[in-house]
């Protein structure tokens, strides 16, 4: 064996924010031309790692050394000085500049007017060995995620950078799009960069990494070379005893004869700023029955959404709902009439977080604690609600009288489940239910939308994880710049004609051919 | 007729300086991502400054330089309540305007009736010959014809240089700024200086050739119409040149129909150039939305 | 005995809540007076004087104090004007045109129905002079609704607008016949004045003050309606989707806002002035936007900060006098007030 020294080297990391460890004592070696994949938990410290070799926290102990040299990595100039880029899970970019600007903005010896032609020059040759292609004059704003993603690469490669990072990469990325990326990763490895790169789906990791190294609760589980890597003992490093129990393949109750909840005929929605509106959609959600909607992000969902919420109106076409015409009902007469709304992000889309548990509670149908005509609120028939709700759930809030922003992230999101599963919804629009939560709390949420569904209501799931659509709808449509471009019962590979395999999803989400069958 | 075109288009010209200085202030900073509601105080000071300046050493030019100064340096106390204190920019800009209204008249109360020579009117050799044309727009003062080069210059420095590029990147997105090796508390400090140079100058202009004289709070709202000016121009310094022109005239057509005797009170007249920003905004403002700068969309939200 | 102590612990720690902060609004005030202080001695004046006279002529006799609360009620409703679309991230900075449209409303109900009894006469301008500045101010919300024009904008430019609005009507239409060359209208009849309390020039316009500020304070905290005004303070985007409609909340308190503003007008054209005049207001509108933020919107600081305020301003008249100061003088005093308090609120929204 005769391995040589490695790149970058991180001894006895620790960093601990107020009441969480999130590194403690982390050790990684990242070698010149090697692929690296970091994986765990949500909270298991990858992206505070990663932050850290970044030089955007400070480690309150532990050793960095670059080509067996002692670095400090203070700030993110810092780390760029040593060749360290990082591309980040929201990317840092400026959707109003140009992809020139962008990455000029970032060249250590840009001049000081400005040479516009003679940058987008060195992207093209940059691009070109490395098969990223980038369009040097369009705003940023116009480009896809992928292209955006790539647009960092370039910018990274162009500063110089020797170690890139990428925090989340595939996230909202379509199956081909991943190939695409992990071919770049592969054609930069051949030149001797190296890269680090956090990721969620083993399936991913053990197509492209040579090196993962687990994390769980900001220790190193366990660092494995490809070859002795295997999806079940990467699994039981990440979590340990926990056994994912695998959630019951859904079996639709609907019965296809019964009256839909929800009908959009024909609706379409002119593009608005940054999306791609809606065009002549149609669909029908049953009771019993979750429609799942695949796509990659930004290509009609958030409209869809809104229009069935009827936060935003439909241009032409018409919405029924249980058979009545609500083309033009506000939000709230929607909700009035069984509509709920389950968000990706409950914080940010559903939760007030300067108010109480209780209030936040009382704001999911204001009228109906209302007395005297407004003037007060029955804040004991709220508080008795609330138990009730929370008790259905199996869940527990301490004081609900404590502001809603000290809870943790997944016990907001199960205080707006409660509240919004508990007015016995007939429609439920689920956007990303489950982004952002950990394995256990998306095995929670999937189990209620489920449960939901049994008991009658008909749902809209929204999603970009094609293995959570495929494991929860009974149907499935696939949306492609704001039309339905496929749609059908998902089955597995080779299914019937009318059915919908993985792949062939995948390929609808970017717009590509529907492949022949073979 | 002749006469009421050349002194109508030559008052739109001197009463749209001020207004373009002072718009070109405000749009570096928003190009930033800071609203600065207090310029109206930083062009008081800078008239009253410029004009002190004039009445001791004689010299415009002498005051001209006094009153950029100054106006930067009194920008600054802004600068470093929004910038190091992060206080909200729209209360912290509403109390520099306070503080430049109290403190211009203070310095300038024993200035007010002073007379002054003013910046001197350049005629530009045979172009200001022409008939009509001539005496419209060659008869004016250097800040005048510097209006069209500052503006251009000011496009230059924003889209084609180093420093262009992280202002507007900074006011896009700090965090991407930042990452990207930029300061953005640094380059908010240079931009905010700058800009108050310009209001600075702004406020001169008034007090040294519009008006030739200081009164208190003489600016009468120049500095909200400039604020109003910069969405109107959707950010960019060019339209705002024909912004300022136009505004200039509606200033320069009250003047001209009072004079004119025009039985229309001046006060409804007055009126004008606030409604037109109104009715230009109300116009503007939804096409203009993606122009908006990204990081003042959350000034005006409060969420910063 | 457990239930006791914490009772007891819950009032101690009430009042460490209600001691911290006013500990440090006095050390901000020192701050505040010692740099307005430097800049007079920059100019040759003797701060310790001009403080003299500023705190004598306020607080140092019942008159001062009395003159004190008369600045202080249009302060604490221009205030309010301000505070009340706060709470949903509105920014009002038009009280000033408000105030002034107000006041232009009431006149016109003060000269054109001066045979009515007095109660009915006063009642009616004060319902038009909230109506009158609730307009005024709805417009704008009206423009930010829609998406067009940002408030802030809008309503500062509208202040000129209003203002030149009362000009016109002083120098014109409305100006006394016999008031020489004053611009000004006919003096109101003894039915169009609001009653006066015990002998001072404090007049009812303070209970108006005091009132609405309970009444904002209680609607905002107890009702259906203060709840959605919070929710979409607290997140605009869940509340819109919680089915609460936005815009007509950005109407509706952008009214009631202004109608507070209106009715500071009123009340100064009916009790102070007597007649509608362009000088009604040393800029009570925009002091009043200063106040919500110095108090955060909350209704005791805004009682506070206002009396603090109507000190400096009534101070300033008397620095006008016996300093020959300049009156727009105090605005540095308040301006440096000001700048002291959102250094120290870092961060703040």
């Amino acid at each position: 064996m005769n391995t040589p020294p490695p790149l970058l080297t991180l001894r006895g990391i620790t960093k601990s924010f107020p009441g969480v460890l999130a590194n403690d004592r982390v050790d990684l070696d990242v070698h010149r031309g090697e692929v690296h994949a970091i994986v765990g938990e949500n909270g298991a410290g990858k992206s505070t790692l990663m932050k850290i070799l970044y030089g955007f926290h400070r480690p309150d102990a532990g050793e960095i050394e670059l080509d067996g040299r002692p670095i400090r990595l203070d700030t993110p100039h810092a780390a760029r000085r040593c060749g360290i880029g990082m591309v980040f899970q929201e990317l840092v970019q400026v959707p109003a500049l140009t992809v020139v600007e962008n990455i000029a903005l970032f060249l250590p010896d840009l001049p000081v007017v400005v040479d516009g032609a003679a940058i987008a020059t060195r992207i093209r040759e940059t691009a070109e060995r490395y098969g990223l292609a980038v369009p040097p004059a369009a705003p940023l704003w116009q480009l896809s995620v992928g292209e955006q993603q790539r647009v960092e690469i370039v910018k990274l490669l162009l500063a110089d950078a020797r170690i890139l990072i990428l925090d989340e990469p595939t996230r909202s990325l379509a199956p081909h799009e991943v190939d695409g990326l992990f071919r770049i990763f592969a054609n930069l490895r051949r030149d001797g960069y190296a890269i680090v790169f956090i990721a969620h789906k083993l399936r991913e990791v053990l197509a492209c990494a040579d090196r993962v190294t687990v994390l769980r609760r900001g220790v190193v589980a366990g660092s494995l070379r490809r070859d002795e890597a295997t999806a079940a003992m990467l699994v039981s490093l990440m979590f340990g005893a926990l056994v994912a129990e695998p959630v019951p393949r859904a079996t639709t109750t609907a019965r296809p004869g019964t009256a839909p909840i929800l009908q959009l005929e024909r609706v379409s929605v002119p593009p608005l700023g940054h999306g791609p509106g809606l065009a002549e959609i149609d669909l029908a959600i049953r009771p019993h029955e979750i429609l799942g909607v695949a796509g990659v992000a930004g290509n009609g969902q958030r409209e869809l959404g809104d229009v069935i919420l009827g936060l935003e109106p439909c241009r032409r076409g018409t919405k029924f709902l249980g058979g009545e015409d609500a083309t033009r009902w506000p939000v709230a007469k929607m909700r009035a009439h069984g509509v709920v709304f389950i968000p990706e992000d409950a914080r940010r889309l559903a939760a007030v977080g300067g108010l109480t548990v209780l209030e936040n509670l009382a704001l999911g149908d204001t009228r109906r604690y209302a007395r005297a005509g407004g003037f007060a609120i029955d804040w004991d028939a709220a508080r008795a609600d609330l138990d009730r709700a929370l008790e259905r759930l199996g869940v527990s809030i301490a004081s609900p009288d404590r502001p809603i922003d000290a809870l943790s992230g997944g016990n907001v999101q199960r205080v707006i489940l409660a509240r919004e599963l508990a007015r016995d919804p007939r429609l439920i629009v689920a956007f990303y239910p489950m982004r952002g939560l950990d394995v256990r709390s998306a095995m929670a949420a999937r189990a209620l939308l489920l449960r939901a569904r049994d008991a009658g209501a008909g749902v809209l799931l929204i999603s970009e994880d094609l293995d959570e659509l495929f494991a929860l709808s009974d149907r499935l449509i696939v949306l492609f710049r704001g039309r339905i471009v496929g749609s059908g019962v998902p089955a597995p590979p080779g299914g019937r004609p009318g059915e919908l395999a993985l792949d062939e999803v995948g390929y609808l989400m970017t717009g590509a051919e529907r492949r022949a069958r073979g | 007729m002749a006469p009421l075109i050349r002194s109508l288009l030559s008052g739109s010209i001197v009463s749209g300086t001020p207004l373009l200085y002072a718009t070109l202030a405000e749009l570096l900073s928003e190009r930033a991502g800071v609203v600065n509601l207090g310029l109206e105080g930083v062009m008081l000071v800078g008239a009253v400054v410029g004009f002190i300046a004039t009445v001791h050493t004689g010299s415009a030019t002498a005051g001209l330089v006094a009153a950029g100064l100054a106006g930067g340096l009194f920008n600054l106390v802004f600068a470093f309540v929004v910038v190091s204190r992060r206080a909200n920019q729209l209360a912290a800009g509403l109390t520099l305007m306070f503080c430049g209204v109290g403190l211009s008249a203070l310095m300038g109360a024993r200035y007010v009736g002073s007379q002054i020579v003013g910046l001197p009117e350049l005629r530009v050799p045979l172009l200001a010959d022409l008939p009509i044309l001539g005496p419209a727009l060659f008869v004016h003062d250097a800040l005048v014809y510097a209006a069209v080069p500052v503006a251009a210059g000011a496009w230059w420095v924003l889209f084609r240089t180093r420093w262009g590029l992280s202002v507007r990147a900074v006011g896009e997105n700090p965090v991407a700024a930042f990452a990207a090796g930029k300061d953005p508390r640094m380059v908010h400090y240079q931009v905010l200086f700058l800009a108050g140079v310009l209001g600075g100058v702004a406020g001169a202009h008034l007090s040294l050739a519009v008006a030739r004289t200081w009164a208190e709070w003489m600016t009468a709202g120049r500095g909200f119409i400039a604020v109003a000016l910069v969405i109107f121009s959707r950010w960019h310094p060019l339209r705002a040149l024909a912004g300022a022109l136009l505004f200039g005239g509606a200033i320069s057509l009250q003047l001209q129909m009072q004079a004119l005797g025009v039985p229309l009170s001046p006060f409804l007249l007055d009126m004008l150039p606030y409604v037109l920003s109104l009715a230009v905004l109300a116009v503007w403002g939804g096409r203009a939305r993606h122009a908006v700068p990204a990081s003042l969309g959350r000034v005006f939200q409060g969420t910063q | 005995m457990a239930d006791a102590s914490l009772l007891r612990d819950s009032r101690l720690d009430a009042l460490g809540r209600l001691a911290a902060p006013l500990g440090r609004f006095a050390a901000l005030l020192t701050i505040a007076l010692a740099l307005f202080a430097a800049v007079l001695v920059l100019f040759g004046r003797n701060p310790l004087r001009a403080y003299a006279d500023i705190f004598s002529s306020t607080l140092g006799s019942a008159y001062g104090v009395s003159e004190t609360l008369v600045k202080m009620t249009p302060l604490i409703l221009t205030a309010l004007a301000a505070a009340v679309p706060s709470r949903i991230w509105l920014i009002n900075v038009g009280g000033e045109g408000q105030l002034f449209v107000g006041a232009l409303c009431a006149t016109w109900a003060a000269i054109h129905l001066d045979g009515l009894p007095s109660f009915l006469l006063l009642t009616i301008m004060a319902a038009l002079g909230f109506l009158g500045g609730g307009l005024w101010a709805a417009i704008a919300g009206g423009l930010r609704a829609g998406g067009w024009v940002s408030e802030t904008i809008s309503t500062l430019l509208m202040n000129y607008v209003a203002i030149l609005l009362v000009n016109f009507l002083v120098f014109g239409p409305w100006k006394d016949p016999d008031g020489v060359n004053y611009p000004q209208t006919v003096e109101f009849a003894a039915g169009a004045i609001l009653p006066m309390l015990g002998g001072t020039r404090v007049h009812l316009g303070l209970v108006f003050a005091l009132v609405a500020t309970i009444v904002c304070a209680f609607l905002l905290a107890r009702t259906r309606w203060g709840l959605e005004v919070r929710a979409i303070g607290g997140n605009a985007e869940a509340a819109r989707r919680n089915g609460i409609p936005i815009e007509r909340y950005v109407l509706v308190t952008m009214l009631i806002g202004g109608g507070l503003a209106g009715l500071a007008g009123m009340a100064e054209v009916s009790a102070i002035q007597g007649r509608l005049r362009p000088s009604l207001s040393p800029g009570y509108g925009y002091s009043g936007f200063l106040i919500s933020w110095m108090a955060g919107g909350h209704p005791a600081g805004i009682v506070a900060a206002a009396f603090v305020l109507a000190v400096i301003t009534a101070g300033g008249d008397i620095l006008q006098m016996t300093q020959a100061l300049p009156g727009s003088v105090v605005n540095i005093l308040m301006a440096v007030v000001l700048f002291v308090v959102l250094a120290r609120q870092a961060g703040r929204p």
